[in-house]
Protein backbone atom coordinates (compact mmCIF):
# COMPACT_ATOMS: atom_id res chain seq x y z
CA UNK A 1 0.00 0.00 0.00
CA UNK A 2 1.03 3.79 -0.98
CA UNK A 3 0.46 5.86 2.01
CA UNK A 4 -2.47 9.29 0.46
CA UNK A 5 0.30 11.62 1.06
CA UNK A 6 3.07 10.16 -1.28
CA UNK A 7 3.58 11.80 -4.50
CA UNK A 8 6.54 9.60 -5.86
CA UNK A 9 7.88 6.47 -5.08
CA UNK A 10 10.98 5.18 -6.92
CA UNK A 11 11.90 1.32 -6.32
CA UNK A 12 14.95 -0.50 -7.26
CA UNK A 13 15.09 1.82 -10.86
CA UNK A 14 17.59 0.31 -13.22
CA UNK A 15 18.09 2.67 -16.18
CA UNK A 16 20.23 2.53 -19.41
CA UNK A 17 21.87 4.52 -22.52
CA UNK A 18 22.13 2.30 -24.53
CA UNK A 19 24.69 -0.42 -23.83
CA UNK A 20 25.95 1.90 -20.75
CA UNK A 21 24.16 0.96 -17.36
CA UNK A 22 23.75 4.40 -14.92
CA UNK A 23 21.52 3.77 -12.27
CA UNK A 24 22.03 1.00 -10.02
CA UNK A 25 18.88 0.36 -8.22
CA UNK A 26 17.48 4.07 -6.88
CA UNK A 27 15.36 3.70 -4.10
CA UNK A 28 13.61 7.05 -2.64
CA UNK A 29 10.29 8.96 -2.52
CA UNK A 30 8.53 12.41 -1.82
CA UNK A 31 5.34 13.38 0.27
CA UNK A 32 3.17 15.64 -1.58
CA UNK A 33 4.12 19.00 -0.35
CA UNK A 34 7.33 17.78 0.63
CA UNK A 35 10.56 19.78 -0.66
CA UNK A 36 13.36 16.49 -1.31
CA UNK A 37 16.79 17.70 -2.86
CA UNK A 38 19.03 14.66 -4.58
CA UNK A 39 22.74 15.64 -3.90
CA UNK A 40 25.96 14.14 -5.51
CA UNK A 41 28.94 15.07 -7.52
CA UNK A 42 28.83 15.35 -10.91
CA UNK A 43 28.16 11.68 -13.04
CA UNK A 44 26.86 10.41 -10.16
CA UNK A 45 23.26 9.89 -11.85
CA UNK A 46 20.94 12.52 -10.78
CA UNK A 47 20.26 13.82 -13.80
CA UNK A 48 18.99 10.27 -15.08
CA UNK A 49 16.99 9.75 -12.23
CA UNK A 50 15.04 12.40 -13.29
CA UNK A 51 14.83 11.29 -16.85
CA UNK A 52 14.13 7.84 -15.90
CA UNK A 53 11.09 8.90 -13.78
CA UNK A 54 9.78 11.10 -17.03
CA UNK A 55 10.48 8.49 -19.78
CA UNK A 56 13.53 10.23 -21.36
CA UNK A 57 16.21 7.42 -20.88
CA UNK A 58 16.57 4.35 -22.27
CA UNK A 59 15.67 1.23 -20.93
CA UNK A 60 14.63 1.07 -17.61
CA UNK A 61 13.12 -1.43 -14.52
CA UNK A 62 12.15 -1.16 -11.72
CA UNK A 63 9.13 1.23 -10.45
CA UNK A 64 8.50 4.26 -10.56
CA UNK A 65 5.00 5.60 -8.69
CA UNK A 66 3.62 8.78 -9.46
CA UNK A 67 0.28 9.57 -7.67
CA UNK A 68 -0.39 6.28 -7.22
CA UNK A 69 0.22 4.81 -10.38
CA UNK A 70 2.65 2.63 -12.02
CA UNK A 71 4.64 4.44 -15.02
CA UNK A 72 7.48 3.04 -15.95
CA UNK A 73 5.74 1.17 -19.10
CA UNK A 74 4.17 4.71 -19.98
CA UNK A 75 5.05 6.85 -22.97
CA UNK A 76 7.18 10.39 -21.87
CA UNK A 77 4.16 12.53 -23.26
CA UNK A 78 1.89 10.64 -21.03
CA UNK A 79 3.62 10.65 -17.81
CA UNK A 80 3.28 14.93 -17.69
CA UNK A 81 -0.31 14.59 -17.42
CA UNK A 82 0.24 13.41 -13.74
CA UNK A 83 0.98 17.13 -13.09
CA UNK A 84 4.89 16.66 -13.54
CA UNK A 85 6.55 20.17 -14.70
CA UNK A 86 10.37 19.26 -15.41
CA UNK A 87 13.34 22.01 -15.54
CA UNK A 88 16.15 20.54 -17.20
CA UNK A 89 19.52 21.17 -16.34
CA UNK A 90 20.44 22.59 -19.77
CA UNK A 91 17.20 25.02 -19.07
CA UNK A 92 15.96 23.52 -22.53
CA UNK A 93 14.45 27.17 -23.35
CA UNK A 94 13.57 26.86 -27.29
CA UNK A 95 16.03 29.71 -29.29
CA UNK A 96 13.10 29.11 -31.84
CA UNK A 97 10.53 30.26 -29.72
CA UNK A 98 10.19 34.14 -28.33
CA UNK A 99 10.30 34.27 -24.40
CA UNK A 100 6.20 34.17 -24.73
CA UNK A 101 5.75 31.28 -26.86
CA UNK A 102 8.23 29.28 -24.37
CA UNK A 103 6.10 30.20 -21.73
CA UNK A 104 2.94 29.17 -23.40
CA UNK A 105 4.34 26.15 -24.72
CA UNK A 106 3.47 23.46 -21.90
CA UNK A 107 0.14 22.15 -21.88
CA UNK A 108 -2.35 22.03 -18.97
CA UNK A 109 -1.29 18.86 -16.77
CA UNK A 110 -3.40 19.79 -13.49
CA UNK A 111 -5.97 22.42 -12.43
CA UNK A 112 -4.72 25.37 -10.47
CA UNK A 113 -2.00 26.64 -12.71
CA UNK A 114 -0.46 29.72 -12.13
CA UNK A 115 -1.83 32.89 -14.09
CA UNK A 116 -0.04 34.57 -16.39
CA UNK A 117 -0.55 37.75 -14.67
CA UNK A 118 1.05 36.15 -11.40
CA UNK A 119 3.85 35.04 -13.16
CA UNK A 120 4.93 37.64 -14.74
CA UNK A 121 4.80 39.29 -11.27
CA UNK A 122 7.04 36.58 -9.86
CA UNK A 123 9.09 37.81 -13.00
CA UNK A 124 9.13 40.66 -14.64
CA UNK A 125 12.00 40.46 -16.08
CA UNK A 126 10.12 37.84 -18.29
CA UNK A 127 7.14 40.51 -19.32
CA UNK A 128 9.51 43.37 -20.17
CA UNK A 129 11.36 40.79 -23.06
CA UNK A 130 8.21 38.94 -23.82
CA UNK A 131 8.91 39.54 -27.61
CA UNK A 132 12.50 38.02 -27.67
CA UNK A 133 13.98 35.16 -28.85
CA UNK A 134 14.20 32.54 -26.36
CA UNK A 135 18.09 32.59 -27.21
CA UNK A 136 18.52 36.21 -26.57
CA UNK A 137 17.85 35.87 -22.85
CA UNK A 138 20.34 36.15 -20.58
CA UNK A 139 21.34 32.86 -18.48
CA UNK A 140 19.47 34.58 -15.39
CA UNK A 141 16.25 34.91 -17.76
CA UNK A 142 16.80 31.72 -19.17
CA UNK A 143 16.60 30.32 -15.90
CA UNK A 144 13.54 31.70 -14.87
CA UNK A 145 11.72 31.05 -17.51
CA UNK A 146 12.35 27.43 -17.61
CA UNK A 147 10.86 27.54 -13.75
CA UNK A 148 7.74 29.93 -14.65
CA UNK A 149 6.58 27.90 -18.03
CA UNK A 150 5.75 24.59 -15.55
CA UNK A 151 3.68 26.80 -12.83
CA UNK A 152 1.62 27.81 -15.35
CA UNK A 153 0.74 23.89 -16.10
CA UNK A 154 -0.77 23.15 -13.30
CA UNK A 155 2.06 20.50 -12.25
CA UNK A 156 2.16 19.77 -8.57
CA UNK A 157 4.87 17.91 -8.47
CA UNK A 158 8.24 19.73 -9.67
CA UNK A 159 11.55 18.35 -10.72
CA UNK A 160 14.21 20.98 -10.77
CA UNK A 161 17.74 20.00 -12.23
CA UNK A 162 20.74 22.40 -10.83
CA UNK A 163 18.77 25.39 -11.22
CA UNK A 164 21.26 27.62 -8.75
CA UNK A 165 24.13 26.09 -11.66
CA UNK A 166 26.32 28.86 -12.93
CA UNK A 167 24.18 32.17 -11.98
CA UNK A 168 25.21 35.18 -10.00
CA UNK A 169 24.95 34.78 -6.26
CA UNK A 170 21.87 37.62 -6.63
CA UNK A 171 19.82 35.22 -9.02
CA UNK A 172 20.20 32.26 -6.71
CA UNK A 173 19.04 34.04 -3.97
CA UNK A 174 15.73 35.26 -5.95
CA UNK A 175 15.56 31.29 -6.73
CA UNK A 176 16.10 30.44 -2.79
CA UNK A 177 13.17 32.71 -2.23
CA UNK A 178 10.92 31.50 -5.14
CA UNK A 179 11.69 27.58 -4.18
CA UNK A 180 10.44 29.12 -0.59
CA UNK A 181 7.02 30.30 -1.73
CA UNK A 182 6.49 27.61 -4.18
CA UNK A 183 6.59 25.26 -1.20
CA UNK A 184 4.47 28.10 0.84
CA UNK A 185 1.76 27.31 -1.99
CA UNK A 186 2.14 23.27 -1.50
CA UNK A 187 4.12 22.23 -4.43
CA UNK A 188 5.99 18.91 -4.20
CA UNK A 189 9.89 19.83 -5.19
CA UNK A 190 12.70 17.63 -5.84
CA UNK A 191 15.47 19.81 -6.10
CA UNK A 192 18.59 18.11 -7.84
CA UNK A 193 21.80 19.96 -6.72
CA UNK A 194 25.40 20.12 -5.76
CA UNK A 195 25.32 23.22 -4.43
CA UNK A 196 25.00 22.35 -0.84
CA UNK A 197 24.67 25.76 0.47
CA UNK A 198 21.42 26.12 -1.82
CA UNK A 199 20.14 23.01 -1.19
CA UNK A 200 20.55 22.42 2.58
CA UNK A 201 18.13 25.22 3.92
CA UNK A 202 15.29 24.51 1.29
CA UNK A 203 15.09 20.74 2.00
CA UNK A 204 13.21 18.74 4.42
CA UNK A 205 15.12 15.69 3.33
CA UNK A 206 18.23 15.37 1.16
CA UNK A 207 19.25 12.19 -0.61
CA UNK A 208 22.80 11.66 -1.29
CA UNK A 209 23.35 9.96 -4.50
CA UNK A 210 26.56 8.21 -5.73
CA UNK A 211 27.23 5.51 -8.50
CA UNK A 212 22.91 5.49 -9.31
CA UNK A 213 22.06 4.40 -6.16
CA UNK A 214 20.76 6.05 -2.88
CA UNK A 215 23.85 5.97 -0.07
CA UNK A 216 22.14 8.19 2.25
CA UNK A 217 19.12 10.29 3.68
CA UNK A 218 19.51 12.48 5.74
CA UNK A 219 16.59 14.75 8.00
CA UNK A 220 16.01 18.40 8.01
CA UNK A 221 17.20 18.09 11.78
CA UNK A 222 20.00 14.95 11.24
CA UNK A 223 22.15 17.75 9.97
CA UNK A 224 24.70 18.06 12.65
CA UNK A 225 24.81 14.24 13.17
CA UNK A 226 26.14 13.31 9.98
CA UNK A 227 28.15 15.89 8.78
CA UNK A 228 30.68 12.69 8.64
CA UNK A 229 28.67 11.50 5.88
CA UNK A 230 28.26 14.78 3.95
CA UNK A 231 31.40 15.42 4.23
CA UNK A 232 32.69 11.81 2.65
CA UNK A 233 30.21 12.03 0.29
CA UNK A 234 30.27 16.04 -1.06
CA UNK A 235 33.26 17.55 0.72
CA UNK A 236 31.46 19.79 2.65
CA UNK B 1 4.93 46.33 -80.36
CA UNK B 2 6.84 46.94 -77.87
CA UNK B 3 9.88 45.48 -76.30
CA UNK B 4 12.08 45.32 -73.57
CA UNK B 5 16.02 44.55 -73.95
CA UNK B 6 15.34 44.11 -77.91
CA UNK B 7 12.88 40.66 -76.68
CA UNK B 8 8.84 41.47 -77.63
CA UNK B 9 7.11 42.26 -74.40
CA UNK B 10 4.65 39.41 -74.54
CA UNK B 11 7.38 36.70 -75.02
CA UNK B 12 9.02 37.89 -71.97
CA UNK B 13 6.14 38.36 -69.77
CA UNK B 14 5.29 35.19 -71.19
CA UNK B 15 8.08 33.51 -70.33
CA UNK B 16 8.19 35.48 -66.76
CA UNK B 17 4.70 33.98 -66.09
CA UNK B 18 6.32 30.67 -66.82
CA UNK B 19 8.86 30.83 -64.74
CA UNK B 20 6.90 31.74 -61.64
CA UNK B 21 4.44 28.81 -62.61
CA UNK B 22 7.21 26.35 -61.94
CA UNK B 23 8.53 28.57 -59.19
CA UNK B 24 5.22 27.50 -57.68
CA UNK B 25 5.86 23.83 -58.05
CA UNK B 26 9.44 24.37 -56.76
CA UNK B 27 8.08 26.50 -53.69
CA UNK B 28 5.49 24.07 -52.76
CA UNK B 29 7.34 20.97 -53.14
CA UNK B 30 10.61 22.49 -51.10
CA UNK B 31 8.38 23.78 -48.44
CA UNK B 32 6.96 19.99 -47.84
CA UNK B 33 10.62 18.78 -47.91
CA UNK B 34 11.85 21.70 -45.36
CA UNK B 35 8.89 20.98 -42.79
CA UNK B 36 10.03 17.29 -43.37
CA UNK B 37 13.60 17.66 -42.92
CA UNK B 38 13.13 19.66 -39.92
CA UNK B 39 11.28 17.46 -37.69
CA UNK B 40 12.21 13.78 -39.29
CA UNK B 41 15.39 14.76 -40.20
CA UNK B 42 14.80 12.92 -43.10
CA UNK B 43 15.59 14.10 -46.75
CA UNK B 44 12.42 12.48 -48.38
CA UNK B 45 13.87 11.55 -51.88
CA UNK B 46 10.44 9.99 -52.62
CA UNK B 47 8.76 13.55 -52.73
CA UNK B 48 8.85 13.41 -56.68
CA UNK B 49 7.27 10.20 -56.76
CA UNK B 50 4.61 11.44 -54.40
CA UNK B 51 3.91 14.63 -56.09
CA UNK B 52 3.39 12.63 -59.17
CA UNK B 53 1.30 9.97 -57.31
CA UNK B 54 -0.93 13.90 -56.34
CA UNK B 55 -1.42 13.82 -60.38
CA UNK B 56 -1.98 10.27 -60.55
CA UNK B 57 -5.14 10.22 -58.03
CA UNK B 58 -6.34 13.08 -60.08
CA UNK B 59 -6.58 11.21 -63.32
CA UNK B 60 -7.86 8.08 -61.94
CA UNK B 61 -10.73 9.90 -59.91
CA UNK B 62 -11.75 11.42 -62.65
CA UNK B 63 -11.37 8.36 -64.92
CA UNK B 64 -12.49 5.55 -62.57
CA UNK B 65 -14.65 7.52 -60.50
CA UNK B 66 -16.20 10.49 -61.70
CA UNK B 67 -14.27 13.06 -59.32
CA UNK B 68 -13.62 16.27 -60.83
CA UNK B 69 -10.70 18.70 -59.99
CA UNK B 70 -12.28 20.27 -57.66
CA UNK B 71 -12.69 17.30 -55.34
CA UNK B 72 -9.26 15.71 -56.27
CA UNK B 73 -7.66 19.01 -55.01
CA UNK B 74 -8.95 18.26 -51.92
CA UNK B 75 -9.16 14.38 -51.75
CA UNK B 76 -5.58 13.20 -53.48
CA UNK B 77 -3.61 15.37 -51.34
CA UNK B 78 -5.18 13.44 -48.46
CA UNK B 79 -4.75 10.42 -50.15
CA UNK B 80 -0.52 10.81 -50.40
CA UNK B 81 -0.92 11.90 -46.97
CA UNK B 82 -2.59 8.65 -45.76
CA UNK B 83 0.01 6.84 -47.81
CA UNK B 84 2.77 8.71 -46.62
CA UNK B 85 1.52 8.29 -42.74
CA UNK B 86 1.19 4.75 -43.60
CA UNK B 87 5.21 4.87 -44.98
CA UNK B 88 6.12 7.06 -41.52
CA UNK B 89 4.35 4.26 -39.44
CA UNK B 90 5.49 1.28 -41.42
CA UNK B 91 9.46 2.57 -42.16
CA UNK B 92 10.53 5.83 -41.56
CA UNK B 93 9.99 5.57 -37.96
CA UNK B 94 12.66 2.96 -37.34
CA UNK B 95 15.48 5.24 -39.12
CA UNK B 96 15.07 8.37 -37.11
CA UNK B 97 18.12 7.88 -34.93
CA UNK B 98 20.21 6.82 -37.46
CA UNK B 99 22.51 8.65 -40.36
CA UNK B 100 20.50 10.53 -43.07
CA UNK B 101 21.80 8.12 -45.57
CA UNK B 102 19.20 5.60 -44.39
CA UNK B 103 16.47 7.60 -44.81
CA UNK B 104 17.48 8.82 -48.32
CA UNK B 105 18.16 4.96 -49.18
CA UNK B 106 14.77 4.16 -48.36
CA UNK B 107 12.89 7.15 -49.80
CA UNK B 108 14.80 7.02 -53.13
CA UNK B 109 13.43 2.75 -53.11
CA UNK B 110 10.30 3.83 -51.98
CA UNK B 111 10.14 6.72 -55.16
CA UNK B 112 11.64 3.93 -57.54
CA UNK B 113 8.85 1.21 -56.77
CA UNK B 114 5.69 4.12 -57.08
CA UNK B 115 7.39 5.00 -60.24
CA UNK B 116 7.73 1.65 -61.34
CA UNK B 117 4.07 0.44 -60.38
CA UNK B 118 2.95 3.35 -62.03
CA UNK B 119 4.60 2.59 -65.57
CA UNK B 120 3.41 -0.30 -65.14
CA UNK B 121 -0.17 0.21 -65.09
CA UNK B 122 -0.34 3.13 -67.51
CA UNK B 123 3.15 3.13 -69.72
CA UNK B 124 5.10 6.35 -69.87
CA UNK B 125 3.50 8.12 -72.99
CA UNK B 126 1.71 10.34 -70.65
CA UNK B 127 -1.87 10.62 -69.57
CA UNK B 128 -3.94 14.24 -70.67
CA UNK B 129 -5.81 15.52 -67.98
CA UNK B 130 -8.21 19.03 -69.22
CA UNK B 131 -8.20 22.45 -67.77
CA UNK B 132 -11.11 22.57 -65.60
CA UNK B 133 -14.06 25.04 -67.29
CA UNK B 134 -13.60 28.14 -65.19
CA UNK B 135 -9.93 28.74 -65.79
CA UNK B 136 -10.45 27.61 -70.08
CA UNK B 137 -8.71 30.68 -71.57
CA UNK B 138 -6.89 33.83 -70.62
CA UNK B 139 -7.16 37.34 -69.23
CA UNK B 140 -6.44 40.24 -71.66
CA UNK B 141 -4.06 42.14 -69.49
CA UNK B 142 -3.24 45.18 -72.26
CA UNK B 143 0.62 43.88 -72.77
CA UNK B 144 0.03 40.17 -72.63
CA UNK B 145 -2.29 36.95 -72.62
CA UNK B 146 -2.24 35.40 -69.32
CA UNK B 147 -3.57 31.98 -69.38
CA UNK B 148 -6.46 31.36 -66.42
CA UNK B 149 -4.97 28.23 -65.16
CA UNK B 150 -1.67 29.70 -65.04
CA UNK B 151 -2.69 32.19 -62.36
CA UNK B 152 -4.59 29.85 -60.80
CA UNK B 153 -1.71 27.29 -60.19
CA UNK B 154 0.70 30.82 -59.30
CA UNK B 155 -2.45 31.76 -56.76
CA UNK B 156 -3.03 28.57 -55.14
CA UNK B 157 0.39 27.91 -54.58
CA UNK B 158 1.05 31.05 -53.23
CA UNK B 159 -1.89 30.67 -50.49
CA UNK B 160 -1.09 27.44 -49.61
CA UNK B 161 2.76 28.11 -48.96
CA UNK B 162 1.45 31.22 -46.84
CA UNK B 163 -0.97 29.07 -44.65
CA UNK B 164 1.38 26.76 -44.50
CA UNK B 165 4.20 29.61 -42.90
CA UNK B 166 1.74 31.40 -41.03
CA UNK B 167 0.71 27.97 -39.34
CA UNK B 168 4.16 27.22 -38.72
CA UNK B 169 5.43 30.49 -37.17
CA UNK B 170 2.49 32.20 -35.62
CA UNK B 171 -0.13 29.77 -34.22
CA UNK B 172 0.25 27.58 -30.84
CA UNK B 173 0.39 24.08 -32.79
CA UNK B 174 3.31 25.63 -35.26
CA UNK B 175 5.04 26.33 -32.00
CA UNK B 176 5.03 22.84 -30.90
CA UNK B 177 6.40 22.11 -34.36
CA UNK B 178 8.84 24.52 -33.76
CA UNK B 179 9.75 22.87 -29.95
CA UNK B 180 9.70 19.15 -31.67
CA UNK B 181 12.00 20.22 -33.90
CA UNK B 182 14.02 21.87 -31.81
CA UNK B 183 14.51 19.62 -29.17
CA UNK B 184 12.12 16.58 -29.34
CA UNK B 185 13.03 15.06 -25.74
CA UNK B 186 11.71 17.88 -23.91
CA UNK B 187 8.61 18.56 -26.05
CA UNK B 188 7.82 15.28 -24.94
CA UNK B 189 8.58 15.82 -21.35
CA UNK B 190 6.16 18.77 -21.47
CA UNK B 191 3.41 16.03 -22.36
CA UNK B 192 3.29 17.16 -26.25
CA UNK B 193 2.94 13.93 -27.74
CA UNK B 194 6.04 14.10 -30.69
CA UNK B 195 5.28 10.63 -32.40
CA UNK B 196 2.16 11.36 -33.22
CA UNK B 197 3.31 14.86 -34.58
CA UNK B 198 5.85 13.47 -36.48
CA UNK B 199 3.28 11.36 -38.17
CA UNK B 200 1.60 13.93 -39.03
CA UNK B 201 4.53 16.17 -39.79
CA UNK B 202 5.10 13.54 -43.03
CA UNK B 203 1.69 13.09 -43.81
CA UNK B 204 1.14 16.95 -44.50
CA UNK B 205 4.72 17.36 -46.13
CA UNK B 206 3.55 14.63 -48.57
CA UNK B 207 0.19 16.27 -48.90
CA UNK B 208 1.84 19.18 -50.30
CA UNK B 209 3.31 17.58 -52.78
CA UNK B 210 0.20 15.76 -53.68
CA UNK B 211 -1.47 19.08 -53.96
CA UNK B 212 1.24 20.47 -56.12
CA UNK B 213 0.71 17.19 -58.15
CA UNK B 214 -3.08 17.60 -58.75
CA UNK B 215 -2.12 21.62 -59.27
CA UNK B 216 0.21 20.25 -62.07
CA UNK B 217 -2.24 17.67 -63.78
CA UNK B 218 -4.18 20.09 -66.57
CA UNK B 219 -1.21 21.91 -66.86
CA UNK B 220 1.60 19.38 -67.98
CA UNK B 221 1.60 15.66 -68.89
CA UNK B 222 0.93 13.28 -66.25
CA UNK B 223 3.79 10.65 -66.49
CA UNK B 224 5.52 8.34 -64.18
CA UNK B 225 8.03 10.34 -64.63
CA UNK B 226 6.64 14.02 -63.89
CA UNK B 227 8.19 13.54 -60.57
CA UNK B 228 12.09 12.91 -60.75
CA UNK B 229 12.16 15.43 -63.85
CA UNK B 230 10.86 17.98 -61.41
CA UNK B 231 12.79 16.85 -58.04
CA UNK B 232 16.27 17.28 -58.84
CA UNK B 233 15.86 20.71 -59.64
CA UNK B 234 13.89 21.14 -56.62
CA UNK B 235 16.71 19.49 -54.33
CA UNK B 236 18.72 22.21 -56.18
CA UNK B 237 16.25 24.88 -55.04
CA UNK B 238 15.96 23.68 -50.81
CA UNK B 239 20.26 23.45 -51.46
CA UNK B 240 20.51 27.00 -52.16
CA UNK B 241 17.60 27.82 -49.66
CA UNK B 242 18.97 26.02 -47.00
CA UNK B 243 17.77 23.05 -45.90
CA UNK B 244 14.77 23.30 -43.15
CA UNK B 245 14.26 27.13 -43.52
CA UNK B 246 10.54 28.25 -44.33
CA UNK B 247 9.85 31.02 -45.38
CA UNK B 248 13.61 30.48 -47.06
CA UNK B 249 12.41 27.64 -49.27
CA UNK B 250 9.01 29.74 -50.25
CA UNK B 251 11.42 32.56 -51.21
CA UNK B 252 14.04 30.55 -53.41
CA UNK B 253 11.72 28.48 -55.18
CA UNK B 254 9.59 31.41 -56.64
CA UNK B 255 13.28 33.29 -57.29
CA UNK B 256 14.57 30.38 -58.95
CA UNK B 257 11.37 30.06 -61.21
CA UNK B 258 11.82 34.04 -62.01
CA UNK B 259 15.19 33.62 -62.83
CA UNK B 260 14.74 30.34 -65.17
CA UNK B 261 12.41 32.11 -66.94
CA UNK B 262 14.19 34.82 -67.40
CA UNK B 263 17.41 32.49 -68.80
CA UNK B 264 15.02 30.95 -71.19
CA UNK B 265 14.19 34.51 -72.69
CA UNK B 266 18.01 35.87 -72.27
CA UNK B 267 19.94 32.82 -72.96
CA UNK B 268 18.11 29.99 -73.90
CA UNK B 269 20.78 27.63 -73.68
CA UNK B 270 21.64 28.25 -70.19
CA UNK B 271 17.81 27.59 -69.14
CA UNK B 272 17.97 24.07 -68.02
CA UNK B 273 21.24 24.24 -65.84
CA UNK B 274 20.98 27.74 -64.19
CA UNK B 275 19.90 26.36 -61.03
CA UNK B 276 22.50 24.43 -61.18
CA UNK B 277 25.45 26.79 -61.51
CA UNK B 278 23.86 29.13 -58.75
CA UNK B 279 24.00 25.69 -56.77
CA UNK B 280 27.24 25.88 -57.07
CA UNK B 281 27.92 28.99 -56.26
CA UNK B 282 25.70 29.47 -53.53
CA UNK B 283 27.59 26.52 -51.81
CA UNK B 284 30.91 28.01 -52.26
CA UNK B 285 30.24 31.49 -50.55
CA UNK B 286 27.36 30.20 -48.20
CA UNK B 287 26.74 26.19 -47.73
CA UNK B 288 24.59 26.69 -45.35
CA UNK B 289 22.41 27.95 -48.20
CA UNK B 290 20.86 31.20 -48.25
CA UNK B 291 18.61 31.31 -45.46
CA UNK B 292 20.24 28.26 -43.82
CA UNK B 293 22.07 28.33 -39.77
CA UNK B 294 25.22 26.89 -40.00
CA UNK B 295 25.07 23.90 -37.58
N1 LIG C 1 23.03 10.34 -22.92
C1 LIG C 1 23.94 9.61 -22.23
N2 LIG C 1 24.49 8.51 -22.79
C2 LIG C 1 25.39 7.77 -22.11
N3 LIG C 1 25.82 8.04 -20.86
C3 LIG C 1 25.30 9.11 -20.25
C4 LIG C 1 24.34 9.96 -20.89
N4 LIG C 1 24.00 10.96 -20.04
C5 LIG C 1 24.71 10.74 -18.92
N5 LIG C 1 25.49 9.65 -19.03
C6 LIG C 1 26.38 9.10 -18.01
O1 LIG C 1 25.58 8.76 -16.90
C7 LIG C 1 26.27 9.04 -15.70
C8 LIG C 1 25.36 9.85 -14.81
O2 LIG C 1 25.18 11.11 -15.40
P1 LIG C 1 24.15 12.18 -14.85
O3 LIG C 1 22.87 11.51 -14.55
O4 LIG C 1 24.13 13.31 -15.81
O5 LIG C 1 24.83 12.62 -13.49
P2 LIG C 1 24.59 13.90 -12.59
O6 LIG C 1 23.36 14.59 -13.07
O7 LIG C 1 24.45 13.37 -11.22
O8 LIG C 1 25.79 14.77 -12.74
C9 LIG C 1 27.56 9.73 -16.06
O9 LIG C 1 28.60 8.78 -15.95
C10 LIG C 1 27.35 10.14 -17.49
O10 LIG C 1 28.56 10.07 -18.19
MG1 LIG D 1 23.17 16.45 -13.81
Amino acid sequence: MTSPTEYLRVTDLHAFYGESHILHGMDFRVNSGECVTLLGRNGAGRTTTLKAILGLTGRRTGSVMLNGREVTGWPAHRIAHLGVGYCPEERGIYASLSTEENLMLPPQVGSGGMPVEEIYRMFPNLEERRKSQGSRLSGGEQQMLAMARILRTGARLLLLDEISEGLAPVIVQKLAEIIRSLKEKGFTIVLVEQNFRFAAPLADRMYIVEHGRIVAEIGKDELEQKQALLHEYLGV
Amino acid sequence: MSEIFGIPIQAFMGQLMLGLVNGSFYATLSLGLAVIFGMLNIINFAHGALYMAGAMLAWMGLNYFGIGYWWSLLLAPLGVGVVGIFIERSMLQWLYRLDHLYGLLLTFGLALILEGLFRDLYGVSGLPYSIPEEFAGAYNLGFMFLPKYRAWVILASLLVCLATWFVIEKTRLGAYLRAATENPQLTQAFGINVPLMVMLTYGFGVALAGFAGVLAAPAMQISPLMGSNLIIVVFAVVVIGGMGSILGSIVTGLGLGLIEGLTKVFYPEASSTVVFIIMAIVLLVRPAGLFGREK
